[in-house]
């Protein structure tokens, strides 16, 4: 019994947690693809869970607050856009900048909401379960995990199956190749971030939203620099991402689990899996020499002479 | 390149202006936003310009801002001289931090003169085998620096809940998670009966020392060329491996410095919330000084007089001391945007 509920609690976290996690690194695939890297990620995290958890105490609709936290995280994002594609700047810096941006911005956004209730995502129940059965425990979730799965394929259909994705690819490995083929690299990428700043946004939302159902300041809490490192991991490819995601999101789940279980480890050694499991992953890629990365990444496109 | 004197004025007087401008466009967003929050903006200028320069402690508040940012700034710059990133000296800072506690804790019936230098030496230790972490994976070309620091960041302050929440738990204040008081001989000199503390002096000597051997030293030699070209360097001859590993254990180590300044001086025991961020904004004022040791200076002062504003939001007007970060990021952002293509350090 003791078994059985620990093993539907770990699932569930792990679908809980992992789903925000998917959507944000599904994010940084595209701008990554393009060539940018965003290590503002968790400030536009943070700006999507702010302002979506306003939007939801101000309008009582949870869906409303994840539209305004999808456009938020555009509006920011386009500001990291415009001054890494149009003014050249230094993506590490400029990243930076936007997640100071995202920390301050949320805090302002949030302040008057701190203490708020709200009535958070609701959870579309499968009609055949009982409401108290186990099998409604792993299966009932709010309306943006059920998509998750599906926003992933069709990110990977969009950039492994149409010409967009061809040329948003070709503007990662060589921008210079991709002017020349008759890609607007610019504009490409701008497409991209714009894409990644609402991935970014609805991630954030779903912590507020569906999770904690409340605002505290940098709730985040480094999420966005695991979905970084989770791009590495996913080798740049959505697919891979729902995997690793999931393997994430349960890493956190059994923490939950462990410590609601009354196990006898520091609350504080747990919450290092995270971190140190990225870190092992990448050293193993690494130990392969199994590097994927866009060749232009991190590089800005200055235009051909 | 040689200038002269009147050419070198000139530049400086341009530089300034454009600082200027930058500047005075960033305090008017944040102004916006404020006016939007529902706050006065004109007050909280007014009130942080009479905070700082009104008075002695609002000035050595600053002073003491300024210290963990340039110590921070040096453990970014030096690297970035090879080429290589060091997003990670925020982790390296608590590390820093945790190393010197548990000297200060152990080693607590030592007098001053010997305590202090061991627990500079932990600090040091603590910063640069954390950052150490990190140039082996480099060195070894298994992990990219750039995330492994970011990831790093994340691990250390986790260590130091560990312990304060764990075997170094004040029996005292039991419900405040925090280390035992360190004894007086662990407590690092301040000044001017302020909180200005000898932090200053390893700051200004760390400065020196990395202009003194970049400029002037066969190091530095090695260094630039490492991070002008890693490729002809390594045919050359020079040990790139080797210099990874050891601009990094420095650079961390010197990060560590105003960890354990932190915890020796201004706080006198192990806490959770030792640094808001000095490891991430310590970057952003070496890249926007372009890892030179007078901009370090410079922008150190600019940052910690943006967080002075924090202080009086907070003080003043009842808002977060996060919400700094704005003007800070806006600033940023103003500097990043002026930028013309091909200049300044990448």
């Amino acid at each position: 019994m003791m078994n059985t509920a620990l093993i539907v609690g770990l699932i569930s976290g792990a679908i809980l947690s992992g789903t925000s996690l998917l959507y944000a690194t599904l994010g940084e695939i595209f701008g990554e693809r393009s060539g940018i890297v965003n290590l503002g990620l968790e400030g536009i995290m943070l700006i999507g869970a702010a302002s979506g958890f306003a939007a939801t105490a101000l309008t009582g609709s949870p869906y409303l607050g994840i539209i305004a936290a999808a456009f938020a995280g555009t509006a920011a994002n386009l500001i990291f856009a415009y001054v890494v594609i149009s003014r050249n700047a230094n993506q590490l810096a400029a990243g930076l900048s936007l997640m100071f941006f995202g920390i301050g911005l949320s805090t302002l956004i949030g302040q008057p909401f701190v203490g708020s209730l709200i009535t958070g995502l609701p959870r579309l129940a499968l009609p055949d379960f009982e409401a108290a059965s186990i099998g409604a425990r792993i299966l009932s979730y709010d309306l943006l995990v059920y998509l998750a799965v599906p926003v992933a394929i069709a990110a990977w259909w969009l950039l492994f199956r149409t010409r967009w994705g061809l040329q948003l690819r070709t503007v990662g490995e060589s921008p210079a190749a991709a002017f020349a083929a008759g890609a607007q690299p610019w504009r490409l990428q701008y497409q991209a971030l714009a894409i990644a700043g609402a991935l970014g946004g609805i991630a954030g939302a779903h912590m507020s939203i569906a999770l904690t159902l409340t605002w505290a300041d940098g709730m985040t809490a480094g999420r966005g620099f695991i979905a970084i490192a989770l791009v590495i991991f996913a080798k740049w490819n959505p697919l891979w991402a729902i995997a690793g995601a999931l393997l994430f999101g349960a890493a956190e789940g059994l923490q939950l689990q462990l410590q609601a279980a009354g196990a006898d480890v520091s609350p504080f050694i747990m919450n290092m899996t995270p971190y140190l499991l990225t870190l092992a992953v990448l050293i193993l890629w690494g130990w392969r020499r199994q590097f994927a990365a866009p060749a232009a990444l991190g590089r800005n496109f200055a235009g051909v002479e | 390149m040689r200038h002269d004197g009147a050419t070198l004025i000139a530049c400086a007087s341009v530089r300034a202006r454009a600082f200027v401008l930058v500047t005075a466009a960033a305090l008017a967003v944040f102004a916006l936003l404020l006016i939007a929050a529902g706050k006065n903006p004109v007050r909280a200028y007014a009130d942080t310009l009479v905070y700082v320069f009104g008075n002695t402690y609002g000035f050595t508040e600053l002073v003491v801002r300024m210290i963990p940012l340039m110590l921070t700034a040096v453990a970014a710059a030096l690297p970035a001289r090879i080429g290589l990133i060091n997003v990670g000296a925020e982790g390296q800072l608590y590390m820093g931090a945790c190393l010197a506690t548990a000297g200060a804790l152990a080693f607590s019936d030592q007098p001053a003169f010997i305590l202090l230098p061991l627990l500079t030496v932990c600090g040091f230790v603590g910063g640069g085998a954390w950052a150490l972490i990190a140039a082996a994976l480099r060195a070894l070309r298994l992990v990219n620096e750039t995330i492994s620091t970011l990831l790093l960041n994340y691990i250390a302050p986790l260590i130091v809940s560990y312990f304060i929440f764990g075997p170094w738990r004040s029996p005292e204040t039991a419900s405040y998670p925090q280390s035992p008081l360190f004894a007086d001989a662990a407590r690092l000199p301040t000044f001017f009966h302020s909180r200005v503390h000898f932090g200053l002096v390893y700051a200004l000597a760390a400065l020196v020392l990395y202009w003194f051997v970049l400029a002037r030293t066969w190091i530095g030699l090695d260094m630039r060329a490492i991070g002008g070209n890693p490729e002809a360097a390594r045919r050359l001859g020079i040990p790139i491996g080797r210099f990874i590993l050891v601009v990094m254990f420095v650079a961390g180590g010197v990060a560590g410095l105003a960890g354990m300044a932190e915890v020796t001086a201004i706080q006198g025991r192990l806490v959770s919330e030792i640094s808001p961020g000095y490891g991430f904004i310590g970057f952003l004022v070496s890249w926007l000084a372009g890892t030179s040791a007078g901009g370090i200076v410079i922008m150190s002062f600019l940052f910690a007089l943006i967080s002075s504003v924090g202080d009086v939001l907070q003080i003043t007007q009842g808002l977060p001391y996060a919400v700094v970060n704005i003007l800070m990021a806006v600033i940023l952002f103003v500097v990043l945007g002026r930028r013309t293509v091909g200049s300044g350090p990448r």
